[in-house]
């Protein structure tokens, strides 16, 4: 049952994403790697359209995964889930919530999560890195051929965003112009 | 989004003031999910209770779902156009780039002592060689947290909340 599966596993990703929208791809990693719903290509083609389109990454990417695995229904159900968990806690918890921000509890577990999504987001990157720019092993047993051109692209890209602050939607679409002239 | 939040609910609807909706991100931001989505359902909450909240949710997330539809629809056989995969591939590229800048921006802010990098690179290793799932990476990461701040303070009462203990 498909869409049982989605909601489960996307409820998961949405009770999980701590830190903004990109703590959510090691999550969604996880399963993509468990479940086989898209290609590791196609999950990055993901991340570029959810931040190329308005709207939050999260829900972009669980649309689009849903989409895949269940059709329409599969993205609704997907959509729904990663929403239910935002929804539950702030109509049962907003009052205790705002009460107990501040709690040394609190603060001390968010101190210990905040540096663990951290590291849990550079392994996300190691995986894009590796999915793109890493050649697999031909299997005549020839030298793996290093994408010379994505690897200046994904520097050029990394510099324009971490140095000069470039909008990430300026970025893929010059990335997507270069890549028309070159590839 | 959330400028836009801030517009649309304190200059146009006077829905909240201006200390409300600020509090209101600080809380979102601390919440699983969404900054953007978590905000708009408190304040849906705020205002209209239960189906506020969910009305709410529904609106911050529709247009996104309608998007992202149309687009999955047509990929496959976007897919399918020379130009496209080329486009593609160099958009994969850069992909990589925007991560890997936003992974060493979210490392650089939440990595500040010594202890904070500990974490930060046991979770890395733990991503990158062992099956273990993220979410369980995330509450070891909590449980870590409460315990080295509750530990060098064993027996010392004036912790609020220690009292039901």
């Amino acid at each position: 049952m498909i869409y049982l599966e989605l909601l489960i596993k996307f409820f998961r990703i949405g009770l999980f994403t701590i830190g903004g929208g990109y703590a959510m791809l090691p999550l969604m990693q996880h399963e993509i790697e468990a479940n086989n719903w898209i290609t590791s290509q196609e999950f990055i083609d993901i991340i570029a359209i959810a931040e190329m389109t308005p709207g939050p990454i999260a829900i972009n990417a669980a649309t689009f995964i849903g989409y895949r695995t269940g059709g329409v229904l599969g993205s609704v159900a997907a959509t729904t889930a990663i929403v239910l968990p935002s929804l539950l806690i702030v109509v049962i918890l907003s009052r205790v919530l705002a009460k107990y921000r501040d709690h040394p509890l609190v603060n001390s577990m968010f101190a210990g999560i905040r540096p663990v999504v951290a590291g849990l987001i550079l392994s996300a990157a190691w995986f894009i890195i590796d999915a793109v720019l890493i050649p697999v092993q031909a299997e005549n047993g020839a030298a793996p051929a290093f994408d010379l051109a994505s690897m200046i692209i994904a520097a050029a890209a990394f510099f324009l965003v971490a140095k000069y602050k470039f909008d990430p939607i300026k970025v893929i679409v010059m990335a997507g112009v270069v890549g028309l002239v070159i590839f | 989004m959330l400028p836009m939040i801030e517009k649309e609910v304190i200059d146009r609807r006077s829905w909240a003031s201006d200390d409300e909706i600020m509090d209101i991100f600080a809380l979102s931001q601390s919440l699983p999910g969404a900054i953007a989505i978590n905000s708009a359902i408190f304040l849906g909450y705020r205002l209209a209770g239960v189906m506020g909240a969910i009305a709410a949710a529904a609106g911050v997330v529709l247009p996104s779902l309608l998007i992202i539809l149309v687009i999955a629809a047509f990929f496959a056989s976007f897919m399918e156009n020379r130009l496209i995969v080329s486009a593609f591939t160099g958009i994969r590229a850069a992909v990589v780039g925007l991560v890997a800048a936003a992974a060493v921006r979210i490392t650089g802010a939440n990595c500040r002592s010594i202890g904070a990098v500990v974490l930060a690179f046991l979770s890395l290793v733990i991503n990158l060689f062992t099956g273990i799932h993220a979410m369980w990476v995330i509450v070891s990461g909590a449980l870590v947290g409460i315990v080295l701040y509750y530990l060098p303070r064993r027996g010392n009462s004036k912790i609020p909340g220690d009292e039901q203990q």
